[in-house]
C-alpha cells in the first residue's frame, strides 16, 4: 500500500504533466478572425523536446493563423496551446514578448530584418532585446554559424544588399543562435529551388539539432522529411 | 558589440539622411536665430549698460540728442559739434550737478579716437593702468587695452594723429605723441580709445609758433553726474538760449532699442515659426517611421521587444534628433555671433564675443528638447497598439 501511494507521489511531483513534457503541445484550439470570420479548429498534436513535426496544408488552412497561435501573437478563442511551458492563452502580452525572445527562434516565409543594421547587428539584436545586452560569447558563436552557413563574408553587409537565399540562411542564423527550445519555420522553401530547399531543409535539422522544431508548409517537396506530419484542412463554410 | 537603443536610434536617423538633415537643418537654424538675437540682445545691452554707467545727462552741442549720446558716451556716432569749455564749466558748477568729466576729440590714430580728457574718465570706468602711467603732460598719451593689442603699441612709441575720426589722409606730421601708459581690457569704451590731455586736442591744430587763446578753448562734450534729480527737468532750460543741449543716455538708448525692438519681434517670429516647422517635421518622420518601419517592430516584438521598447526606440529617435539639432543651433548662433562681432570690431570696435550659454539659452535648449521629445512621443504611441499577427501577414 505505501509503495503504491509513494509511486503514485512519485510520479505526481517527478514526472510532469504532457504538456509540459512536450515542448508544443495544442488541444482542442479553435480560432476565429472577428466575429464575422470562419471559425476555424486545428487537430490537436505534440512535438517532444528535438522532435521534427510538419504542417501541411495549401493555402487558405490556416496555416500562418496556426503559427501564430503558437507563437502567441494570436490568442486561440478556445482550447489550449503550451509551447515550451508556456500556457500561451493565458500569459500577459509582455511576458509573451520576452518568451518569444528567449524560447523561440522563427524563420518568416519572407526574411524580414532591420534594415539600418548591419546583418551581425540584426543577429544580435534578439539577445539585446530580451537581455539589454549582447553575451560576450555570441560574436564566437556568430562567426562560426555563419561560417558554417555560407554567409561570413556578408556579416557587416546590409541587408537589402544580400540575395534572396542569403537572407534567408541570415534569417535562420538569427532564429538560432539565441539555442531557443522551439523552432517554428513558415514556409522556409517556398521561394527555393530543388536543390537549395533540400539544403536549407538540411540546414534548419543540423543547427537545430537540440531544439523542437516545427515546420509550416505547403511544399510537397519535403512533406516525407519528417514522419510526424499533420495536414490542415480548409474550414468548413 | 554594443546594440542599445540610443544606438539603434542612431542607426535608424543615419539610414534615413535625407529626412535627418531636413529635421535637424531646420531645428539648428530655429534655435540657432532664437539664441543668436538673445545673445546679440544681452551683449548689446550689456555694452550700453556698461557704458552709461552713473553718467546721468552728456552735454554737447545742438543736435540729435541720439547723435550725441553715441558719439559721447559709446563713440560709435560723429560728435554734433563743439562747445566753449568757459561755457560748458557753468552748467558743471549748476547746484543741481555734482561733477563733469570734459571730452574733447576730433582726430584719431589708425581708427581709434584720440579723445582729450582728464583722469576723472578713467577713474569713471575703474580702469587700471596695465603699464606705465596716466597721461600728464600734452602729447603724452596712454591707450586703451584694444588699441596696444591692435596697433601693437608698446610704452615709449610714438605716432602722429589724422583729423577726423576714421580718416587717415589729413595728417598732424608736426606733432607727435608718445605712448606713457597702457590700460587694463575693463570692457567698456575705454579700451578702445587714446587718451591725452585736453591740450594735446588743442595745440594740435595751432600753427608753428600760434599761441591759443584760453577762453575760446572747446570742447566735444561733458559727461555730467547730477546732485540732484530736478537737473534732468532744470539744465535743459538753462540752455535753452545757447547752442548747448543736454540728452539722458538712458532714455536714448532706451528709444534706440525700441525702434530695433519692432525688427527683432518679427526676427523672432521667424525664427519661432521655424522651429514649429522643425518639431512637425520631428513629428511626421517618427510618424511615418511607424508606417514604413512596421515590419521591423512587429519583428521586434517577436524577438524579445516589448512594447515599451518600441515605443522608448522611436521616443529616442525623436529626442536625438532633438538635441542635436539643439546643440547645433547653439554652435550655429556663436558662429553667427563669432562673424558678427568680427563686422562690428572692424566698424565700432566693439566685440561681442562672450561665448558662454546665458540661462536663457539653458532655458531654450531644454524647451527645444522638450517639445522636440513631445512631437515624436505622440506618433510613437502607435507602436504600443501594434498588432503583429496582422502587420506580419501583409508581406
Amino acid at each position: 500500500m505505501n509503495v503504491v501511494l509513494v509511486v503514485r507521489s512519485y510520479v505526481q511531483w517527478h514526472i510532469p504533466p504532457a504538456y509540459l513534457r512536450n515542448m508544443v503541445n495544442i488541444q482542442g484550439v479553435k480560432f476565429q478572425y472577428g466575429t464575422n470570420g470562419a471559425a476555424m479548429a486545428f487537430p490537436d498534436f505534440q512535438c517532444e523536446p528535438g522532435g521534427r513535426m510538419l504542417l501541411l496544408g495549401s493555402s487558405g488552412t490556416g496555416k500562418t493563423t496556426l503559427l501564430h497561435l503558437l507563437c502567441g501573437m494570436l490568442r486561440p478563442t478556445s482550447g489550449e496551446v503550451h509551447v515550451a511551458g508556456k500556457h500561451v492563452a493565458s500569459a500577459s502580452d509582455r511576458d509573451l514578448d520576452v518568451w518569444r525572445g528567449q524560447s523561440l527562434g522563427i524563420v518568416f516565409q519572407q526574411a524580414h530584418f532591420v534594415h539600418s543594421l548591419t546583418v551581425e547587428e540584426n543577429l544580435a539584436l534578439p539577445h539585446q532585446l530580451t537581455h539589454g545586452h549582447v553575451p560576450t560569447d555570441l560574436p564566437g558563436r556568430m562567426d562560426s554559424m555563419l561560417e558554417r552557413l555560407d554567409i561570413a563574408h556578408r556579416s557587416h553587409a546590409f541587408p537589402h544588399e544580400l540575395s534572396v537565399g542569403e537572407q534567408q540562411r541570415a534569417s535562420i542564423a538569427r532564429a538560432l543562435l539565441h539555442r531557443p527550445q522551439v523552432v517554428f519555420a513558415d514556409e522556409p522553401t517556398s521561394a527555393l529551388d530543388d536543390a537549395n530547399a533540400h539544403a536549407v531543409m538540411d540546414l534548419l535539422d543540423r543547427e537545430a539539432a537540440d531544439a523542437a522544431l516545427v515546420v509550416v508548409t505547403h511544399d510537397q517537396r519535403i512533406r516525407d522529411r519528417y514522419p510526424n506530419c499533420v495536414t490542415l484542412h480548409r474550414p468548413a463554410p | 558589440m554594443k546594440l542599445g537603443s540610443t544606438y539603434q536610434a542612431w542607426r535608424n536617423l543615419r539610414a534615413k539622411p535625407l529626412q535627418t538633415a531636413l529635421s535637424l537643418a531646420l531645428l539648428a537654424f530655429g534655435v540657432g536665430m532664437v539664441s543668436l538675437m538673445l545673445l546679440t540682445e544681452k551683449q548689446v545691452n550689456d555694452a550700453f549698460e556698461r557704458n552709461i554707467k552713473d553718467i546721468d545727462l552728456v552735454l554737447g552741442a545742438k543736435g540729435s540728442p541720439l547723435q550725441l549720446i553715441l558719439a559721447n558716451v559709446y563713440h560709435i556716432d560723429a560728435p554734433t559739434g563743439n562747445i566753449l569749455l568757459s561755457e560748458a564749466q557753468k552748467v558743471v558748477r549748476h547746484p543741481y550737478i555734482e561733477s563733469g568729466i570734459p571730452l574733447a576729440y576730433g582726430d584719431n590714430h589708425e581708427g581709434y579716437r584720440i579723445v582729450g580728457t582728464e583722469h576723472s574718465y578713467a577713474e569713471h570706468y575703474g580702469v587700471e593702468v596695465a603699464q606705465g602711467k596716466l597721461w600728464e603732460a600734452p602729447f603724452e598719451a596712454t591707450v586703451g587695452s584694444k588699441v596696444a593689442q591692435a596697433l601693437e603699441l608698446t610704452l615709449g612709441d610714438t605716432f602722429y594723429s589724422a583729423h577726423g575720426l576714421t580718416d587717415q589722409t589729413d595728417i598732424h606730421k608736426d606733432k607727435v605723441f608718445t605712448v606713457v601708459g597702457i590700460l587694463e581690457p575693463s570692457q567698456s569704451v575705454v579700451d578702445q580709445l587714446i587718451l591725452t590731455p585736453m591740450q594735446s586736442i588743442w595745440d594740435v591744430h595751432l600753427k608753428e609758433g600760434e599761441v591759443g587763446d584760453p577762453s575760446a578753448r572747446e570742447i566735444t562734450a561733458m559727461l555730467l553726474k547730477k546732485r540732484n534729480p530736478l537737473a534732468v527737468l532744470t539744465i535743459p532750460n538753462t540752455l535753452r538760449e545757447s547752442n548747448m543741449q543736454v540728452a539722458l543716455p538712458a532714455i536714448e538708448v532706451n528709444r534706440m532699442t525700441q525702434q530695433f525692438g519692432l525688427g527683432t519681434a518679427a526676427l523672432r517670429a521667424i525664427a519661432m515659426l521655424i522651429m514649429a516647422l522643425s518639431f512637425a517635421s520631428i513629428f511626421i518622420s517618427v510618424l511615418d517611421n511607424i508606417r514604413s518601419r512596421r515590419h521591423e517592430l512587429a519583428l521586434m516584438r517577436t524577438m524579445g521587444g516589448t512594447p515599451r521598447t518600441l515605443y522608448l526606440l522611436l521616443l529616442q529617435e525623436g529626442g536625438l534628433l532633438s538635441l542635436v539639432g539643439t546643440g547645433m543651433g547653439l554652435l550655429l548662433s556663436r558662429m553667427g555671433l563669432w562673424t558678427l562681432s568680427n563686422l562690428v570690431e572692424q566698424q565700432f570696435h566693439y566685440e561681442l564675443a562672450e561665448m558662454a550659454l546665458l540661462p536663457s539659452e539653458w532655458m531654450l535648449a531644454a524647451a527645444a528638447i522638450g517639445v522636440g521629445l513631445l512631437a515624436s512621443a505622440v506618433p510613437a504611441r502607435g507602436s504600443l497598439r501594434l498588432d503583429i499577427s496582422q502587420t506580419l501577414r501583409e508581406s
